[in-house]
């Protein structure tokens, strides 16, 4: 049996991978065309030697969120099936403390003011990216919502 | 937490800060676990009021430089041209996005100061022993940890500009130094608000405060 929040959890993965694999903005200019993609981003910043600051741009728009998502697959695909997951105390503990690292609706308004800022010069079209991020944030804040934590907890013990 | 409103420690009732579990704080108060999730349990955050002080201070030191070396230089056409946090809020009001130029003057420059002010005040109330509005301060302490991620959004801006590399000679992006410090600070005040303990605001309350606090 398919639960809400094993929905949700599934669908967030489809568009997290959506995310990181089309562009964000598209931008031309005279002709030209250039398109960002969140991980060139990141990787940019590694080869301007930000190493640090790719880290913390890493770790809270791909890593986190990229955990909190697993985690919630890996703990509602046993539950559906009327199982207990494997390790369920440390993947919840694993939840709590990767939640608030997570910062894909802060990049999303991130992805907004760069493309107004760039409108200015040149002709910008929000990329496939930026739309599955939009639905993600959505379909986050939705899983949130169906998650009751204290029940995850009482079934855990 | 002698005289201050009727805690659940004065009961030797102690809950797990990461399943929220209630356990009989036994009278060997060492080496403590949480029977549920194995967490250790704390009454009250060990050594919080310190613990926030550092961070509070390592974010002042950062937040100068965060805000007068630039986050990004931008070159284009051959003129090149540095951001700071201030000035690309300008630039947005400049050119009249006026929504865009408050959510992001708010988020960046309004926030961390509040932040770093709230949290000042919230240790200092403490460390005084202050009875006053309680729920008050407990509504700042909320409003500090529930804003202060939204202050990243500069750092993201930057990240996605920087990705704008094809364009050659045309425009290109390249991150500052002040990105990272700022991002520093963002990071610092959110470990800060986090091992403040809020129920050390308690500790000192009025009986009667607590009483007639509706949830």
């Amino acid at each position: 049996m398919i639960t809400a929040p094993l929905a949700l959890g599934i669908t967030a993965m489809i568009l997290f991978v959506l995310s990181n694999v089309f562009p964000l903005l598209d931008f031309g200019l005279h002709g030209r065309h250039d398109v960002t993609y969140l991980l060139a981003g990141i990787h940019q910043l590694f080869v301007q030697d930000r190493p640090i600051l790719a880290g913390v741009v890493l770790f809270t728009t791909v890593l986190a969120p990229m955990l909190h998502i697993s985690l919630l697959i890996y703990v509602f695909v046993p539950l559906a099936l009327g199982r207990r997951p494997p390790a369920f105390v440390s993947a919840l503990r694993m939840v709590q403390g990767v939640l608030p690292w997570s910062m894909l609706e802060i990049f999303l308004l991130g992805v907004l003011v760069a493309g107004v800022k760039l409108a200015e010069n040149a002709t910008i079209v929000p990329g496939l990216a930026a739309w599955s991020l939009g639905l993600l944030v959505i379909v986050l804040a939705a899983a949130a919502t169906q998650v009751d934590p204290r029940r995850l907890w009482e079934q855990a013990s | 937490m002698n005289g201050g409103a009727d805690t659940a420690a004065a009961h030797d009732l102690v809950a797990c800060h990461t399943c929220g579990l209630v356990s009989r704080y036994p009278t060997v108060r060492s080496a403590l676990r949480c029977p549920r999730c194995r967490t250790a349990l704390h009454a009250r955050i060990p050594r919080s009021l310190s613990r926030t002080w550092a961070f509070v201070v390592a974010a002042m030191l950062l937040y100068l430089p965060a805000n007068l070396l630039p986050i990004m230089h931008v070159t284009s056409f051959g003129s090149r041209r540095s951001d700071t946090i201030f000035s690309g809020v300008e630039y947005l009001m400049l050119n009249g996005m006026w929504p865009l130029a408050l959510i992001v003057f708010v988020a960046s420059i309004l926030v961390p100061v509040l932040k770093i002010l709230i949290l000042i005040f919230l240790l200092v109330s403490v460390q005084l022993r202050s009875r006053s509005r309680p729920m008050d301060r407990l509504r700042l302490y909320r409003f500090t940890e529930f804003v202060g991620r939204w202050s990243m959004v500069d750092v993201f801006v930057v990240t996605v500009l920087v990705a704008l590399i094809d364009l050659g000679q045309v425009a290109q992006v390249e991150a500052g130094g002040g990105a990272l410090l700022f991002a520093g600070v963002v990071v610092l005040t959110m470990l800060a608000a986090r091992t403040f303990d809020p129920r050390l605001i308690w500790d000192n309350a009025e009986p009667a405060d607590a009483e007639s606090t509706t949830y």
